[in-house]
């Protein structure tokens, strides 16, 4: 049976302009992070993005879907140097005061030689017509073990306090 | 001055770091960088949206009918 285990864990008393986990350990099976995130971008929404292991090289691809509540699109990218989760699971400052958004991201297998698949479903809150909310599929095209992971917004320049960053390791998946 | 904060998992320790004048152009210029990435993106999704839309209007079909005829 797959069991979840705290590895670490933050929530912001102040805003901060990047969380990295560092000396992420090599004793589970795959990971997890539950992100819950504002940050001081002036709109409803931001992104999140996320770099591996301090790779900035263009490793990065993924495809997303989203829906606002009234459109909904797919696109995607390829050779980016970074990830980023397109507009879903941040809440910009102009939404529903005191709201994050919600982010779940799922790295299987981070530890095995081989490029990494991942996936993200984000999900904002709003308490208007429109709220965003996508699922991504992505890839770091990487062999090396996952060891860090460090998160900024696209848009804003700082996550807001309250943002909370957690972190599992699953055994057993 | 704006800070990172970074977690070692290895001993639990959050560290707070306030940002070096580098680090701060490094980061707005990601920034502006991802931001236009995300910009050109959607760009792009809304034309294949709009081109969607005319080539069903001038093949005179809906949505579902042209899945209809695909499936």
């Amino acid at each position: 049976m797959a069991t979840y285990t705290l590895i670490s864990s933050n929530v912001l008393a102040s805003s901060a302009a990047s969380v990295t986990f560092s000396a992420i350990p090599a004793t589970y099976t795959d990971l997890v992070l539950r992100l819950s995130l504002r940050t001081n971008n002036s709109g409803l929404n931001d992104s999140l993005s996320m770099i591996i292991n301090s790779d900035t090289a263009t490793n990065y691809s993924f495809r997303w879907l989203r829906g606002n509540g009234a459109a909904a699109s797919s696109s995607s990218a390829t050779s980016a140097s970074a990830f980023s989760s397109n507009a879903g699971g941040v809440n910009g400052d102009t939404s529903t005061a005191n709201t994050f958004g919600s982010i779940e991201l799922y790295i299987p297998s981070y530890t095995v030689s081989q490029n990494k698949p991942f996936s993200l479903m984000g999900v904002g809150e709003n308490n208007a017509t429109t709220a965003y909310m996508n699922p991504i599929a992505a890839l770091w095209s990487n062999t090396s073990t996952i060891t860090q992971l460090n998160f900024t917004p696209v848009s804003g320049t700082s996550f807001l306090s309250g943002s909370s960053f957690y972190l599992y390791g699953i055994s057993n998946a | 001055m704006p800070h990172k904060v970074i977690v070692d998992c290895s001993t639990g320790e959050i560290t707070e770091v306030e940002l070096t004048a580098e680090e701060i152009k490094d980061m707005e210029a990601a920034q502006k960088a991802a931001e236009a990435e995300r910009k050109a993106q959607e760009v792009i999704a809304a034309a294949k949206e709009t081109a969607k839309t005319a080539l069903l209007d001038k093949l005179g079909i809906t949505a579902e009918e042209a899945k209809l005829l695909l499936s």
